[in-house]
C-alpha cells in the first residue's frame, strides 16, 4: 500500500456567480430555463457547437462539473437523477460529443431515470450538409428517449428546455434531449422562458379505476399465497413508505426487482430480496409458487421473468404501473391498475378489510429462506472472496451509504451481499447493462449527496472502460471509494463460457490489465491493493477515512461465480445453485 | 474449494403445476392456441411538426409491428396531421401498437377504427396501351378512369377499399402492367363519430406565453 501526496487542486480563479441569468441570447435562455427549473448542477464536456451555452453558463450560479468523457457526463447525470429524484443534466457538443452521450441516454431510457441531455448542433443553415461535427442527434436519440426536441427558434428555446425537464421528471421518468443549433443559441433574444410545463399531449394517470381496485383487493383477500413484487417504479414514484406500510400491515412477503432494490428493507422478515436470473433462491421460489402477485412499477424484464411460460405461472396478476404500455406487455395482467404507485397502494389499502389468510404461506417463505441461504463458502486463508468484501463494506459503512456498480459478476455480488434498507441507495445499470457505469455514477451520486458515503463496486473490465473519470474525482476532491473486484477477466462472460461454451474462454481473460492502485496514484487518488481476507477490514477503514477518492484493487478468487443462476429464458423455480445444476 | 450455494437441487423442488402462454396469459398453454392475427386500421391524430412521421415509422420498425400501410397528411386544422396505419397483428400486438403510439409525445390520440369505417386507397396502374377500349371498359368496371394516355401506355386511376384495388390490379394484369403505385389506406370513422379525438384539454399554441 502506498500513500502519495495528493495536492489539493488550485482554488478556482473565478468566484461562482450568484445572480440568476439575464436573458440576452438563445443560450442564456437555455441556462435561465435550467435555473428556473431548480437545476444547481450540470455535467458536461465543452466543444464547438455548444460553446455559446457554455459561455452563458459562465455567468450562472449553476455548477458545471467538467467530465473527462461525455459518456461519463451522461452516467453522472443519470446517477444524480436517481439519488435526487430530479432530472440530472448533461451537456455535450454536436457530433462525437452527442454520440458519446448515447450509451448514457440509452441507459437512462431503459431504467426510466430522469435526465435531460443538451447537445450542441451545427447552425440550422448547415444541417443536412454533413458539416463538421454534424450528426443527426434527433434521429439517433428518437428510439432511446422519452421525447426529443430540435430547438429552431431562439425565442422559444428556453420554453423547450423547460418542457424537456418537466417531461423527464413526470409520470414514468426518462431521458429527454434538446438539440441546440449554434445559430439559435447565438441569436439575440431577451425573452425569459416561461415556467416549465408538460406537453399538452402528456397526462399521466394518477388514480386507478376504482372497480378494478376493488376486484384486485378482493382477490388479494382470498389469496392463500400472496407476494408483492416491488419494482423500480416504487422508488421513482416515492412510494417506498407506502409499500412498506402496506406489506407489513397485510403481512405479505416482498420480492424486489433489481431496480426495486432498497424499496423494502432487506433486513425485514417479509423481505425475500431480489428475484430473477441471479435472485435469491427464496425469492424465486416465492414468485414461482405464489397464487397472487401484486407487481408495482416493473416492466417484467426477461432477466426477472426468465421464461414467460414458467413465470409466476399460477398467480393472478395485479399490476400497478403509471405507463399503460407496460401493463400486459410481457405478462398479462388480471387486474390492470393504471396509476401512481403510492396513490394506487392507498386505494388498495382502503379496499382491504384485513390480512390475507396466508399463515402457512408465510411460514413456507421463511422455510425457503432457511433452505436456500446465501452462504458462500470461504476459507480465511484461501483466495479472497468477493462476497466477503461486499459484506465487510456493508458492515463498515453507514446504512444510508450509496452503492454504485458497473455491470457483471461484481454487480451481482454487490446486490446480493449488501443489505439495502433505504430507497435511492442502489445506483446501477439494469436494463442496458452498461459496463463502465460505476465510476461516473459514483461521481454523480457524491455530488448529489455530498454528506453521504459513496462506494463504487466495479469489475476490472468495467473499471477499465471509464477509469478516466478518476481525473474528475480527484479534481473535484470527491470522497468516494472504488472497490475493484478484480478477477482479471470479464467474469460474467467467463462464467457463461464455462457453463454454456465448453469452457472456451474466447476474449474473456484480462491478464493484461494495469495495477489499479498505481493507476489511481498516477491520477492523484489513493490506491490500495488487497489479496488476503485479513487485509480487507483495515484497508476499507483506511480508504473510508481518507479524504478524496480512493481505489482498492481487490485481487479476488478468479474462479468464483455468481449463484443462484437461472439460465436465460429458464424456469425461475429451477435456479441452479452450482454449475453442475445448469 | 467447491463453488456454489447450498440447498435442495432443482429436481427435488415442488412444481407449481401451471404454465403461461408465450404471450404471458395465465391459462393452460396446451389448450390455448396463439391468438390469430387481425387486420386493423389505426388512426392517429398528431402534431403537424417535423420528425413525427420518422418517430412513428421508427417505433413500428423497432418493435417489429407488422405494418401493411402508412399514410400521412394534413387535416383541416393546420397544426394537426393525421396518420392512418394498417397493421396485421395479434390482439396483444394491436393493443401494444396502440399504446406505444399514444406514448409518443407529438401524438394527440389514437383510435382503432370499427369495421364500418370509410376506408379508401388510390392506385395508379400503368399498362400497355395495345387495347385502349378494353382497358377503358375494365376501368369503368372499377369506377376508375384513364388519366394518362400515350402511344404505348395507358395509366388508370382506381379508388376504393383495399380489396377492390387488389382485384383491379389482378384484372389489369391481362393488359401487361408496367408500373403500379398505391397510396395506402386513408380512413375516417362512419357517421358523426370522431375518428381520433383532437380536442385535447389545454391543447394550445406552443408559442403562447
Amino acid at each position: 500500500m502506498t500513500t502519495p501526496d495528493v495536492e489539493s487542486p488550485p482554488p478556482s480563479d473565478e468566484e461562482q456567480p450568484t445572480q440568476p441569468t439575464t436573458v440576452d441570447s438563445g443560450a442564456a435562455a437555455v441556462i435561465a430555463a435550467l435555473e428556473q427549473a431548480g437545476v444547481t448542477t450540470v455535467f458536461g464536456v465543452q466543444g464547438g457547437a455548444i460553446m455559446p451555452v457554455y459561455d452563458a453558463l459562465y455567468d450562472s450560479p449553476i455548477r458545471h462539473v467538467t467530465m473527462a468523457h461525455e459518456q461519463g457526463a451522461a452516467h453522472a447525470a443519470d446517477a444524480y437523477g436517481i439519488v435526487t429524484g430530479e432530472p440530472g443534466i448533461c451537456l455535450a457538443t454536436s457530433g462525437p460529443g452527442a454520440t458519446n452521450l448515447i450509451t448514457g441516454i440509452a441507459d437512462a431510457n431503459m431504467d426510466s431515470d430522469p435526465m435531460v441531455a443538451l447537445t450542441g448542433q451545427v447552425p440550422t443553415g448547415m444541417v443536412g450538409n454533413d458539416a463538421f461535427q454534424e450528426t443527426d442527434t434527433i434521429g439517433i436519440t428518437s428510439p432511446i428517449t422519452k421525447s426529443n426536441y430540435f430547438a429552431d427558434d431562439e425565442t422559444t428555446v428556453g420554453d423547450v428546455v423547460g418542457e424537456a425537464f418537466e417531461l423527464a421528471r413526470s409520470g414514468r421518468p426518462g431521458p429527454t434531449v434538446v438539440d441546440l443549433p449554434k445559430d439559435i443559441t447565438n441569436a439575440e433574444t431577451d425573452r425569459h422562458p416561461r415556467q416549465p410545463r408538460l406537453p399538452d399531449t402528456y397526462r399521466p394517470a394518477s388514480r386507478a379505476d376504482s372497480e378494478v381496485v376493488s376486484a384486485a383487493a378482493h382477490a388479494l383477500e382470498r389469496a392463500e399465497k400472496p407476494v408483492i413484487l416491488s419494482g423500480g417504479g416504487v422508488i421513482k414514484g416515492e412510494a417506498s413508505d407506502e409499500l412498506r406500510a402496506f406489506a407489513i400491515d397485510h403481512e405479505i412477503p416482498v420480492v424486489t426487482t433489481m431496480p426495486g432494490t432498497g424499496s423494502f428493507p432487506e433486513d425485514h422478515e417479509l423481505a425475500m430480496e431480489m428475484a430473477g436470473m441471479h435472485g435469491t433462491g427464496y425469492a424465486n421460489m416465492a414468485i414461482t409458487h405464489c397464487d397472487y402477485l401484486l407487481a408495482i412499477g416493473t416492466r417484467f424484464d426477461d432477466r426477472l421473468t426468465g421464461g414467460i411460460e414458467t413465470f409466476a405461472p399460477a398467480a393472478e396478476l395485479a399490476h400497478i404501473d403509471i405507463d399503460p404500455a407496460e401493463i400486459s406487455k410481457n405478462i398479462t395482467a388480471d387486474y390492470p391498475l393504471l396509476g401512481d404507485a403510492a396513490t394506487v397502494l392507498e386505494q388498495l389499502d382502503n379496499e382491504l378489510s384485513g390480512i390475507p389468510h396466508a399463515d402457512e404461506w408465510r411460514e413456507q417463505c421463511q422455510r425457503w429462506k432457511a433452505e436456500y441461504p446465501m452462504d458462500y463458502q470461504w476459507d480465511p486463508d484461501g483466495p479472497l472472496k468477493p462476497q466477503y468484501v461486499v459484506e465487510q463494506f456493508d458492515e463498515l459503512t453507514p446504512s444510508d451509504t450509496i452503492v454504485t456498480t458497473g455491470v457483471g459478476q461484481h454487480q451481482m455480488w454487490a446486490v446480493q451481499y449488501w443489505t439495502y434498507t433505504q430507497p435511492r441507495t442502489w445506483v446501477s445499470s439494469h436494463g442496458l447493462g452498461t459496463m463502465g457505469y460505476g465510476l461516473p455514477a459514483a461521481i454523480g451520486a457524491k455530488i448529489a449527496a455530498p454528506d453521504r458515503e459513496v462506494v463504487c463496486f466495479d469489475g476490472d473490465g468495467s473499471f477499465l472502460m471509464t477509469a478516466q473519470g478518476l481525473a474528475v474525482a480527484v479534481r473535484e476532491q470527491l470522497d468516494i471509494t472504488i472497490a475493484v473486484l478484480n478477477n482479471a477477466a470479464v467474469g460474467m462472460v467467463r462464467q457463461w463460457q464455462d457453463a454454456f461454451f465448453e469452457g472456451r474462454h474466447s476474449a474473456s481473460q484480462y491478464p493484461w490489465i494495469p495495477a489499479f492502485d498505481k493507476l489511481a496514484e498516477s491520477f492523484g487518488a489513493q490506491g490500495f491493493a488487497v489479496e488476503r481476507h485479513d487485509e480487507v477490514e483495515s484497508t476499507i477503514e483506511a480508504a473510508i477515512s481518507t479524504d478524496g477518492p480512493t481505489v482498492i484493487d481487490f485481487h479476488i478468487d478468479p474462479d468464483e461465480n455468481v449463484y443462484p443462476m437461472v439460465p436465460s429464458g429458464g424456469d425461475n423455480g429451477k435456479f441452479a445453485l452450482s454449475e453442475d445444476q445448469l | 474449494m467447491s463453488q456454489g450455494l447450498q440447498g435442495p437441487p432443482p429436481e427435488d423442488r415442488p412444481d407449481p403445476g401451471a404454465k403461461r402462454t408465450p404471450s404471458g396469459a395465465r391459462i393452460d398453454p396446451d389448450n390455448q392456441p396463439e391468438p390469430p392475427r387481425r387486420r386493423v386500421i389505426l388512426s392517429a391524430l398528431v402534431k403537424h411538426e417535423p420528425g413525427v412521421l420518422a418517430k412513428v415509422a421508427g417505433l413500428f420498425s423497432r418493435r417489429q409491428f407488422n405494418i401493411e400501410s402508412l399514410t400521412v397528411g394534413p387535416t383541416a386544422y393546420e397544426r394537426h396531421a393525421r396518420i392512418t396505419l394498417v397493421i396485421e397483428e395479434t390482439e396483444p400486438g394491436i393493443d401494444q401498437a396502440q399504446k406505444q403510439l399514444e406514448k409518443l409525445i407529438p401524438v394527440i390520440s389514437v383510435t382503432e377504427l370499427d369495421g364500418d369505417a370509410v376506408d379508401r386507397e388510390l392506385a395508379l396502374i400503368k399498362v400497355d396501351g395495345d387495347h385502349p377500349d378494353a382497358i377503358s371498359a375494365v376501368a369503368d368496371m372499377y369506377d376508375g378512369q384513364a388519366v394518362d394516355v400515350s402511344a404505348e401506355t395507358v395509366t388508370v386511376e382506381i379508388t376504393g377499399p383495399e380489396p377492390r384495388i387488389d382485384a383491379a390490379i389482378e384484372t389489369f394484369e391481362r393488359f401487361g402492367i408496367r408500373e403500379v403505385v398505391r397510396t395506402g389506406t386513408a380512413a375516417l370513422a362512419a357517421g358523426p363519430q370522431e375518428t381520433a379525438p383532437g380536442h385535447v384539454a389545454g391543447l394550445t399554441d406552443p408559442t403562447d406565453t
